[in-house]
C-alpha cells in the first residue's frame, strides 16, 4: 500500500493518472459489451423481419387465368332479367370454366389429361364467379374474357416458389401441366394481381381463397370482450388493494397471488376456461366471447400491477388534500387519483391487450382453433383469432399456406407495433411532471 | 390560565404507530379564535398530534389513536363520527402546498361541490371569490381563475390551499408547517394572513421556526419525544419557560 501522505504532488498526480487510465479502459470495455449485446438483438430482429417479409410478401399477389366465357344468361335469370338464386345454384359453373379452358387447349384429349388440365384452375373458381355474379344480381357482359383464380400450385409456379428443376414425381405439377402454363404465359392469358381475398375473406381449404379477415374480426371481438371485462375489474381491484384493503395476511396473500398470476403459463388459463366456461357454464365453443373472457383473466394481473404502480406514482399529498377538505376515500380516488393515474393505466392496458392479441394457447383450448370459413358476425358465432390462424396455416401442407401464414404474421406484427407505439405516444403525451 | 371558552380539547391522547408510542397521553384545551403553535424538535409528535384533530391519522394503516378529542364537547375519536363530516369542520393546510392539478377555480370549488354547499353556479362563484379574498389571493388571480393552479408560485399555491380549506367554511384550521417550503417574503404574507384569519377561526399551527411561533401565536405547546412538556401563553413560554427542556430548545441549545 502506497503511503499517499508522503508522496509529492507530482507523484500523486502520476498515480491518479495511472489508475484513471485503467478506469477509462474498463468503462470502454463495458460500453463495447453493451453495444455487442444490442447488435445481437438487432441482428436477430432484422433476421426475423426479413425472413417473415421475404416469405410473405408474395402472398399479396394471386395468379389469375384468362378464359373466354359465354355465359348462358337465359339459364340463369328470371323474368325480370335478374339472377335467380335457384337457377344459379343448379347451374354448373365449374363445368363452364373447365370447358372454356379446354377450348384454349384443343389438343388435349382423354380423361386423364382433361382432368390434369382442369387442375390448373382453382377448385373454388366456379363458386367464386357464381358468388360475384349473384352479388351483382345481373350479367352485363355475358360473353368475353374473364379472369379466374388459378390453383395454388400454378400460383406457386408463377411466383417462383416451385422449382422446375426437381424431378417430376416430387413436384405437384407435372411436366405437361407446366407446359400448359407456359403456353398460357406465351398467350398472355395468365397474370398476377393484388390478392384481395386475403384481406376480405375468412379461412378456406383452398389457399387461393383463404383470407385473414375472419381471424382479424375474431381477434377484435375477443379483445373488445377482454377490455370491457378486464379494465374495470383491474382498476377497481387495484384501488381497493392500494387504499382500502386492511393490511394483513389475507391482503398479502392476495397480493402475492396476483403477482404470481401474471407469470402463470397462458395454457393454464385456457384449461381453466375450458373446464369452467365451457364445461361448467356450458358456453359456446370457439366463441370470441369465451376467448375474450379467458384473455381477460390472463390480462387482469398485468393491468392490476400497472394500475397499482401508476396509482402509487400519484403523490400522496393529492390524496391528503382531497381527504383534508372532506372528500370521502372513494371520492378522493375517483375525482383525483384515477384521473392522474389514467395515462399509466391506459398504457398498461394497451400493453396487456397487445399481449392478449398475440396469445394462442388459451384460445386453442377453448376451440378457437376450428376451421371457420365465415367471418364471425357476433360474440357467440364461431371464430378464430389471428395468431391461431397463423398456427393453423403454418401447420398446412400446401406451400401457398406457408406464404400466407408469413403475411399473416406481418399483419399481426403491424397490429402489435401499432398498439405499442400508441402506448408509448400516450405515455409521452400525458406524462405529468411533479 | 384564561377564562375563554375552548371549543377544542384533547384528553389523554396517545398515538401508536404499530406498537411504537409516538404521542404519550397528551391533554390540553385550545383557545378559541386564537393561534396555538405546536413546537418541538423533529419526531416529537407535534404533527401526529395535529392530525388527531381531523382524524387524518386514519389514513395511515399502522396508526392507532387512543383518548378523547372533544369538539364542542363531543368526542370525535369514535367510530360513530364520520371523518368526512369532521374534516368539513376542521380544515387542514399541509407542509407542502398541494393544489390539485386543475384550475384555480376548480381547486376552491371542489370542497363546496362535494359537500353540496352551493346550489347554483352563482353561489359557487361567490364562494370562490370570497375564499380567495379571505386568503388574500383574489387580487393576484381574479383575472386567471381558469389557469392551472400548479402554475402559481409556491407562496401563492399555499395561500390557494388555505383558500381551498376555508371554502368549506370550517371553524378550525390546522396548519402543518405551512411556511417550511417558502421564502421569507412569502412567509410574511402567510403570517399576515394567519393574523387576519384568527378572528374567524381557531388555528393550530405546527412550526419549526421559533421566531414564527413567537410572532403569530397566542398560545404555544412544547413537545419532546411524544410528551407535552409545557403549554401556556406564548409570551410566558418564550420569556420565562417553566421547564429547563423548553428553555434549552427555545434558546437553541438543543433541537
Amino acid at each position: 500500500m502506497t503511503d499517499f501522505a508522503s508522496l509529492s504532488i507530482e507523484e500523486r498526480t502520476a498515480h491518479l493518472k495511472a489508475t484513471l487510465i485503467k478506469r477509462h479502459a474498463k468503462e470502454r470495455r463495458l460500453k463495447i459489451y453493451g453495444l455487442i449485446a444490442i447488435g445481437f438483438a438487432l441482428a436477430f430482429l432484422v433476421t426475423l423481419l426479413t425472413t417473415v417479409v421475404s416469405n410473405g410478401y408474395t402472398a399479396l399477389q394471386q395468379t389469375e387465368i384468362r378464359l373466354k366465357l359465354d355465359i348462358p344468361v337465359a339459364e340463369l335469370v328470371d323474368d325480370a332479367g335478374m339472377i335467380d338464386a335457384k337457377k344459379s345454384a343448379n347451374f354448373n359453373w365449374d363445368g363452364m370454366l373447365k370447358k372454356a379452358l379446354r377450348q384454349e387447349f384443343p389438343d388435349v384429349k382423354g380423361m386423364m389429361d382433361r382432368r390434369k388440365l382442369s387442375e390448373l384452375l382453382s377448385a373454388n373458381a366456379g363458386f367464386e364467379l357464381r358468388q360475384e355474379i349473384e352479388a351483382k344480381g345481373r350479367i352485363d357482359t355475358p360473353s368475353g374474357y374473364f379472369w379466374v383464380k388459378s390453383s395454388d400450385d400454378v400460383d406457386m409456379l408463377m411466383k417462383g416458389r416451385m422449382s422446375r428443376e426437381i424431378p417430376e414425381d416430387q413436384r405437384r405439377l407435372s411436366d405437361v401441366q407446366i407446359g400448359w402454363v407456359d403456353q398460357l404465359i406465351a398467350a398472355d392469358a395468365i397474370q398476377k394481381v393484388f390478392n384481395k381475398s386475403f384481406f376480405t375473406k375468412a379461412d378456406s381449404r383452398e389457399p387461393e381463397s383463404a383470407g385473414i379477415l375472419g381471424a382479424v374480426v375474431g381477434s377484435a371481438l375477443a379483445l373488445i370482450v377482454t377490455v370491457v371485462l378486464a379494465l374495470p375489474m383491474a382498476v377497481m381491484a387495484a384501488i381497493y388493494l392500494e387504499y382500502f384493503a386492511k393490511p394483513g395476511r389475507l391482503t398479502d396473500l392476495i397480493e402475492v397471488n396476483i403477482n404470481n398470476l401474471a407469470a402463470v403459463p397462458s395454457i393454464v388459463f385456457g384449461l381453466l376456461g375450458l373446464s369452467v366456461f365451457l364445461g361448467f357454464f356450458g358456453m359456446p365453443r370457439s366463441a370470441p366471447l369465451v376467448g375474450g373472457m379467458v384473455l381477460a383473466l390472463m390480462t387482469l394481473p398485468t393491468i392490476i400491477i400497472a394500475t397499482r404502480a401508476s396509482i402509487r406514482a400519484v403523490p400522496s399529498s393529492i390524496r391528503d388534500a382531497a381527504l383534508g377538505i372532506g372528500a370521502s376515500p372513494m371520492q378522493a380516488a375517483m375525482h383525483h387519483i384515477l384521473p392522474l393515474a389514467a395515462p399509466g393505466i391506459l398504457t398498461g392496458t394497451i400493453i396487456g391487450l397487445a399481449q392478449a392479441l398475440g396469445e394462442t394457447a388459451p384460445l386453442i383450448m377453448i376451440g378457437m382453433v376450428a376451421f371457420i370459413v365465415d367471418v364471425p358476425d357476433g360474440l357467440t358465432s364461431p371464430a378464430t383469432a389471428l395468431p391461431v390462424q397463423i398456427f393453423i396455416w403454418s401447420d398446412s401442407a400446401e406451400r401457398a399456406f406457408y406464404e400466407r401464414s408469413s403475411l399473416a404474421i406481418v399483419v399481426l406484427l403491424m397490429f402489435l407495433i401499432t398498439m405499442n407505439l400508441t402506448a408509448v405516444y400516450l405515455r409521452r403525451k400525458l406524462e405529468r411532471k411533479w | 390560565m384564561t377564562n375563554l371558552s375552548s371549543k377544542l380539547s384533547a384528553k389523554d391522547v396517545s398515538v401508536f404507530y404499530n406498537e411504537k408510542k409516538a404521542l404519550k397521553s397528551v391533554s390540553l384545551d385550545l383557545l378559541e379564535n386564537a393561534v396555538t403553535a405546536f413546537i418541538g424538535p423533529s419526531g416529537c409528535g407535534k404533527s401526529t398530534f395535529l392530525r388527531c384533530f381531523n382524524r387524518m391519522n386514519d389514513v395511515i394503516p399502522s396508526a392507532r389513536v387512543e383518548g378523547e378529542i372533544l369538539l364542542n364537547g363531543v368526542n370525535i375519536n369514535t367510530p360513530d363520527v364520520d371523518p368526512v363530516l369532521l374534516r368539513a369542520q376542521v380544515g387542514m393546510v399541509f407542509q407542502k402546498a398541494n393544489p390539485f392539478p386543475k384550475s384555480i377555480y376548480d381547486n376552491i370549488a371542489y370542497g363546496p361541490r362535494i359537500h353540496g354547499l352551493a346550489s347554483h353556479k352563482d353561489d359557487l362563484d361567490h364562494i370562490v371569490e370570497d375564499s380567495l379574498k379571505k386568503a388574500g389571493l383574489w387580487a393576484e388571480v381574479s383575472d386567471r381563475l381558469m389557469d392551472q393552479a400548479t402554475g402559481l408560485s409556491g407562496g401563492q399555491q399555499q395561500r390557494l390551499c388555505i383558500a381551498r380549506a376555508i371554502a368549506v367554511n370550517p371553524s378550525i384550521l390546522l396548519m402543518d408547517e405551512p411556511c417550511s417550503a417558502l421564502d421569507p417574503i412569502a412567509t410574511a404574507v402567510i403570517e399576515e394572513l394567519i393574523e387576519n384569519l384568527k378572528q374567524r377561526y381557531t388555528i393550530i399551527i405546527v412550526t419549526h421556526s421559533m421566531q414564527q411561533a413567537a410572532r403569530i401565536s397566542q398560545k404555544a405547546a412544547y413537545f419532546h419525544l411524544g410528551n407535552l412538556v409545557e403549554y401556556g401563553d406564548t409570551k410566558q413560554i418564550f420569556t420565562n419557560p417553566t421547564h429547563e427542556q423548553t428553555e434549552a430548545y427555545i434558546s437553541g441549545k438543543i433541537g
